[in-house]
């Protein structure tokens, strides 16, 4: 590969650092998936024969037999019936986690060389070769390393790397087991193309490729329909997605002539502060997040998407790929401060979002929608705090939610595994995610037990877990930005900006109230109270084995210390504020531009107010839960009454998908096939006009051949008086 | 002279128009046919007293055609005769659209 | 390799060569079986393969294998800084007309006679299996329709341009009319008189040029495209029913929204490869005929307004339209053929928008589309093969027992859907952000058409191969064999190529593809005829 050093790179710090080998980052995983992808392939396909119209019919399969093969391809492809391990499960448990964790490696001491050079005002480029160079539109293939592009590599490839680990166990005895990491692999090299991108095209490429990973774990078992239609609706959900996101590259394309963020950087003031284009080019793009980042009106998606395995949720819909919308707006701060009107629309989408996903998690009984639901609330925190001008508090959710969510699932993944084994060890159907099912779950595995009520400590906002540290930053920051900042001098919709950020912040607390609740249930009906699980069941549940919940216990310990890595100035020790001086050349510029060129500074009282409000809600809900719940008295499912009155509508999820099915999907495809194929093609151009002139035709020629009575003494006659007509014409002239 | 050639030759000619305009068996048809075209070789031929040979030469080409006209039409006929057991033309339309 | 190929005069005799290569492969083809016993027979079913057919498709592989290499040459030996035709071939061949066999390349041409000869070489290969009756008569056919296709992006003489034109027709209706499905005859009527209708017109607007451009002192009309370039003066009112002339007869083969619906019928009826080239080559007949012909030729007409604004309107209806019809066909080929009409709205799109960016994005989504479309045929033939049906509800679960073709299917899917890191991402991209910039809103309808054409592919492919298998024939349908996985692997390696570094092709293409613009901008803007500063190399 060719390294064509930008002109201004060879000076820069970077250069001759470790730095330079950037491009190994995303090469490793995808190294990763070409081997485990061969390997995949290699096991599960017989060659056809030469010709294979002759080998149809009933005798055609002879000496072929599709179920004899190590790996029928998911043919048995779901939890409940785990059939013998996969021949190339061994290279495919050395080379996905190893690829992850190698570039994890380089990660950190690329970091370590990012922290060595000291200052670094502009990012490091590397552009190997020209992608997409045509007339004045020049994109290149080229990576941009820096502090937020360190972060979240430093996240993908972390977090990642534990999550590969727990797949090995999860996944074990899945007949797709290489397939499965091959995916996942791929996903890892989408994502670090998504973040390492230097153009907005090519952190597309990432952000469809991430999309298209999503979609086919997703629909991992793909032989359920329900898995593959989460799969498809994803994708096209997404699809909606971005369609805003290609709008806003057009946009951007059309005003500034360039895609690169160096180039928009530099070009984005010219766009002028609060005007009509950079506010439209700032709604597109969130559109887009809407689509990836699962928020309002897009987030139906995600709780589908609880289709795939465990490990995926928590990698793909919990710490990495949904949280690149919040990426993509940290990443394009000099745009969005410069919309305040548009910042103003994302923190409102926002927390709508978190207080709207959190309700409908309040009444979910499978342990996955739960947390799938949690996920799109706490992406609506990140949102308001990216969107109101907090970029580094949403980057320091964005982190800690990595941690604590991942945490999350996968102990709900080493919940689900105990459970289906025994399920499997007495043949026995029942749901194993549903948390009516579960119960007393603390006394058979400790370790998953303890580490869980971490991370729910962290995410209520409990203080010193990390969550509480990063909630607290946001919901602060939104109440300072009321009270002075260029969103709350804003109007949106005629209503002041200041309204709408108080009103947000309210929302926060309501929604940060609704968490620590439902977390409170989630756990409670798990671990706490009689098991239901079934009698002869319950002796076959135990703790998964150490290839599980040792990347547990890592996780466990960043969800308690994250907010280390940002404390606020209220702690009186430790490194204060360690993530806002990393992202400062990022974004520090755009946050002093939203907030008018002042840090905004709370009186210490009003600080302490704050935070203790925070504190308490969530200490409010998490005794709310405690005391109204009473697993007690919780039935298994098969035996449990359906729910009544407004917890059924919460239940049903406010009813939206069905809502969007019949305003949306059926009025497009009945239209489609009524009016456009059955009207307008077979009917009017077909129908009307092919067969309409050819039926002309035929009338004119029916209407001729009349004339032709075949008498020729009626011919005759025609002919003498057309001779006589002529001659008479000639005569008279 | 010549007036008289010409008006001889067109009274034939009408016949020859009346004939096939009003009879319908084949074979008298044909020879009203016959009849017309030789009273265009009677015009040749009075024209020839008065411009040259050419109208002459006209005449043979005429009478060749007129021959293998004929041997074509009346072998037709007698195809036709052959199959429908008739040669009145009003039974015979095969030509109609 | 450049030295090596001008040593040879490499481009001196390619262009005839490559024409004349088909025409003599079909002729050994016609020998070979006229030596052999009477016609095939299809009652013999089964066996004729082992004897009479073997040496057709043994001959037609080998022809068009040698087509394919000698044609890749011209990669390489073709000049991307060069502005002109290349590779020339000048010869008398109705002097007294005015006509001339003159051959020609730029690098649009260029393209796509490689496309031309790589899909050719797979859909003959393609067909080895699947075509038992007539098998001689078949190869023969696909061989001229390739001389066909080949002479008219070559071609630089309207009425050579014309007779290629017509002469790649006729094959294709045989190919339609005996080797089709059921209503293979309505189809390829349908078809053809569709197709003849329009290019009939034009040629009533190519003699009209010719003439227009005789020489002043020997009065001989005078076909060759330069000298009409350069010396045809038209007044609006001509240039605007010469535009419609040829607007038709292009229109119609691309095909346009309202002028589609022989497509449908043709492609579902056709066998596999009639369905590959339709869709791979002879639609993007229509766009270059546009590009080389129709809107240099007419500029004042093709960029006035009115009708500049009904074709984009057009294209940018047949691209929601196309997307929109896709989702509801219950018949897999038909669902690629509707989306066909959607994929070539964008190419006139972008040619109509008339940037450098949606032109150059235009041409790539002609290569694209014809790779990707192509690629969906072959795989829709191969199941067909096995199960006789292209109903998609007669799938399901596909993918637990053919898993390679599984894997080609969901590629070319996403490839078809224009996601980022394939090939269609980059043609569609560009179009838009090059029509972005001229017609924002026109833009902004035509990109709705990523959604819904990952709504119905995805559907489709979920259908296919995803979902229980639960239906008993599917149960024992073998996976690809090794032939078919050598056809699809270049195609997909091409998917992945051009989606990642699609800049070597880009770049061959940029020259041509700027003169374009700028000429067209240039005479339609002053209305003057400007001399074209191609000359012949």
């Amino acid at each position: 590969m060719l390294l064509q050093h930008a002109a201004a790179a060879g000076t820069h710090p970077l250069s001759g650092t470790i730095a330079e080998w950037v491009w190994l980052l995303p090469l490793l995983p995808l190294l990763g998936f070409v081997i485990n992808g061969l390997a995949s392939l290699l096991s599960a396909s017989h060659l056809g024969p030469d010709d294979p119209s002759l080998a149809h019919g009933p005798h055609g399969a002879d000496g072929h037999a599709p179920h004899d093969g190590a790996d029928a391809h998911g043919a048995h492809g779901d939890d409940h019936h785990p059939v013998v391990r996969h021949r190339y499960a061994t290279l495919a448990s050395i080379v996905g986690p190893a690829v992850l964790a190698l570039s994890f490696a380089l990660a950190l001491a690329i970091f370590l060389a990012m922290r060595g050079a000291g200052e670094m005002a502009s990012p490091f480029v590397q552009t190997y070769f020209s992608w997409m160079p045509v007339g004045d539109l020049q994109v290149d293939a080229a990576f941009q390393l820096d502090q937020l592009s360190m972060v979240m590599v430093l996240i993908i490839t972390g977090v990642g790397t534990l999550i590969h680990i727990f797949s090995v166990g999860y996944m074990q005895d899945d007949p797709g087991y290489p397939r499965y990491f091959a995916y996942l692999n791929l996903f890892v090299f989408f994502m670090l193309l998504l973040v390492l991108g230097a153009n907005y095209p090519l952190l597309f490429i990432g952000w469809e490729g991430v999309g298209l990973c999503s979609y086919l774990l997703i629909g991992f078992w793909f032989s359920e329909k329900a898995n593959a239609d989460a799969g498809k609706k994803a994708f096209i959900v997404n699809r909606i997605g971005d369609f805003g996101f290609l709008i806003a590259m057009f946009l951007l394309f059309a005003n500034l002539g360039t895609l690169s963020f160096t180039g928009v950087q530099a070009g984005a003031a010219s766009l002028g502060f609060g005007g009509v284009l950079v506010t439209t080019i700032c709604l597109f793009l969130f559109l887009g997040c809407t689509g990836k980042s699962a928020q309002i009106p897009l987030y139906v998606w995600l709780p589908d998407a609880m289709a795939g395995p465990t490990p995926v949720s928590a990698l793909i819909h919990a710490a990495t790929m949904v949280t690149a919308g919040v990426y993509l707006i940290a990443r394009s701060n000099f745009l969005f401060s410069l919309a305040p009107v548009a910042s103003l629309v994302v923190v409102l989408i926002g927390a709508l979002t978190a207080l709207f996903a959190a309700s409908i998690g309040l009444k979910q009984w499978d342990i996955k929608k739960v947390l799938a639901y949690s996920t799109v609330s706490q992406l609506g925190y990140m949102f308001v705090g990216v969107g109101s001008g907090a970029y580094v508090a949403g980057i320091f959710h964005l982190m800690t939610h990595a941690f604590f969510k991942a945490l999350l699932f996968l102990g709900s993944g080493s919940v689900i595994f105990a459970m289906h084994r025994a399920y499997h060890h007495t043949h026995n159907h029942d749901d194993a995610q549903d948390m009516r099912n579960m119960g007393g779950l603390a006394r058979y595995m400790k370790v998953t037990w303890v580490l869980m009520w971490i991370a729910t400590l962290a995410i209520s906002g409990v203080p010193f877990f990390s969550g509480f540290f990063s909630k607290d930053e946001i919901l602060g920051g939104v109440f300072l930005r009321a009270r002075e900042s260029t969103l709350a001098e804003a109007h949106l919709f005629g209503i002041p900006g200041s309204y709408i950020l108080y009103l947000c912040y309210v929302i926060g607390l309501a929604a940060a109230f609704m968490t620590a609740v439902y977390m409170t249930r989630m756990m409670i009906y798990t671990f706490h109270g009689p098991n239901r699980t079934g009698d002869r069941e319950r002796e076959h549940l135990a703790e998964a084995p150490w290839v599980m919940t040792g990347p547990l216990v890592v996780l466990g310990i960043l969800s308690a210390v994250g907010g280390w890595f940002n404390l606020p100035k209220l702690i009186p020790f430790g490194p204060l504020g360690g993530l806002e001086h990393w992202l400062e050349p990022v974004v520090g510029e755009s946050t002093l531009r939203v907030t008018n060129g002042v840090l905004p500074e709370a009186s210490h009282g009003l600080e302490l107010a704050l935070v203790v409000a925070a504190v308490a809600i969530g200490l409010l809900g998490i005794f709310y839960a405690y005391s109204q719940l009473k697993p007690d008295r919780l039935v298994p499912k098969r035996e449990a009454p359906g729910e009544e009155g407004f917890a059924r509508v919460l239940n049903n999820k406010w009813y939206v998908d069905e809502a969007y099915d019949k305003a949306i999907v059926q009025p497009v495809v009945s239209t489609s096939r009524g009016l456009l194929w059955r009207g307008v093609d077979t009917g009017l151009i077909d129908g009307v006009m092919v067969t309409g002139s050819q039926k002309l035709a035929q009338v004119v020629g029916w209407a001729g051949s009349q004339l032709q009575s075949g008498q020729v003494g009626t011919y005759a006659w025609v002919l003498v008086i057309g001779v006589l007509a002529v001659i008479g014409a000639f005569t008279l002239r | 002279m010549l007036a008289e050639s010409l008006f001889f030759s067109a009274v034939l000619f009408c016949i020859g128009v009346v004939g096939v305009l009003t009879r319908r068996n084949a074979i008298i048809l044909f020879m009203c046919v016959e009849l017309m075209l030789n009273a265009v070789n009677l015009t040749f031929v009075a024209f020839a007293q008065v411009y040259g040979v050419a109208g002459q030469v006209f005449v043979f080409f005429v009478m060749t055609v007129a021959a293998a006209e004929a041997a074509v039409g009346l072998a037709i006929i007698i195809a036709l005769f052959r199959h429908r057991q008739t040669v009145n033309l009003q039974n015979i339309n095969l030509l109609k659209g | 390799m450049n030295a090596f190929l001008t040593s040879i005069g490499y481009m001196r005799w390619i262009l005839p060569v490559l024409l004349a290569l088909p025409l003599l492969g079909a002729t050994a083809i016609w020998i070979l079986s006229a030596t052999h016993d009477d016609a095939d027979g299809s009652a013999a079913g089964d066996e004729v393969v082992s004897g009479r057919a073997a040496t057709p498709r043994m001959v037609a592989l080998l022809t068009f294998a040698l087509e394919f290499v000698l044609s890749l040459g011209l990669w390489f030996a073709f000049d991307p800084a060069f502005h002109g035709w290349q590779a020339t071939f000048d010869r008398a061949w109705m002097p007294v007309w005015g006509i001339r066999f003159t051959l020609g390349l730029d690098g649009i041409a260029m393209m796509m006679v490689l496309l031309t000869t790589f899909i050719m070489l797979l859909s003959a290969a393609s067909s080895w299996t699947s075509i038992r009756t007539k098998a001689s008569s078949y190869y023969a056919l696909l061989l001229v329709l390739t001389t066909g296709m080949l002479g008219v992006f070559m071609s630089l003489d309207l009425f050579v341009f014309y007779t290629f034109w017509e002469v790649m027709l006729v094959p294709m209706y045989f190919i339609i009319g005996i080797w089709g499905g059921e209503r293979r005859i309505y189809a390829s009527l349908k078809f053809f008189i569709y197709t003849m209708i329009g290019s009939l017109l034009m040629l009533a607007g190519i003699v009209w040029l010719g003439i227009a451009a005789r020489s002043a002192v020997t009065g001989v009309p005078n076909f060759s495209y330069d000298a009409i370039m350069g010396s045809v003066q038209l007044t609006p009112h001509a240039s605007l029913w010469l535009f419609g002339a040829f607007f038709l007869a292009f229109a119609v083969k691309v095909p346009m929204f309202p002028f589609h619906t022989w497509l449908p019928d043709a492609h579902v009826e056709a066998p596999t490869a009639g369905s590959v080239v339709l869709a791979s080559i002879m639609l993007k007949l229509g766009t270059f005929g546009f590009i080389r012909l129709a809107v240099p030729l007419f500029p004042t007409a093709a960029m006035n307004p009115t009708v500049r604004g009904i074709i984009l309107g057009l294209a940018v209806i047949g691209i929601v339209y196309g997307a929109l019809v896709s989702l509801v066909q219950p018949d897999f080929k038909k669902l690629v053929a509707y989306s066909s009409v959607s994929h070539l709205g964008f190419v006139m799109l972008g040619i109509f928008a008339m940037t450098v960016q949606s032109v150059q994005g235009a041409l790539m989504v002609m290569i694209n589309h014809g790779i990707s479309t192509g690629a969906l045929f072959l795989l829709i033939g191969m199941i067909y093969e096995r199960r006789h049906t292209r109903l998609i509800e007669a799938y399901g679960g596909l993918a637990r027992v053919m898993p390679l073709f599984a894997v080609m299917l969901t590629l070319t899917a996403f490839s078809s859907i224009g996601v980022p890191g394939t090939n269609g991402f980059i043609g569609e991209f560009l179009v838009l952000i090059g029509s972005f910039r001229t017609y924002p809103v026109l833009a902004l309808i035509a990109t709705t058409s990523v959604i819904i054409a990952a709504a119905y592919l995805l559907w489709a492919v979920q259908r296919i191969i995803f979902n229980p298998l639960d239906k008993a024939e599917n149960e024992h349908v073998p996976d690809l064999n090794r032939r078919e996985l050598l056809i699809l692997a270049p195609l997909m390696a091409c998917i992945i190529w051009l989606g990642v570094y699609p800049a070597p092709v880009l770049r061959r293409m940029q020259v041509s593809a700027e003169q374009f613009v700028e000429l067209v901008q240039a005479r339609s803007a002053t209305n003057v005829m400007v001399v074209p500063h191609k000359g012949a190399r």
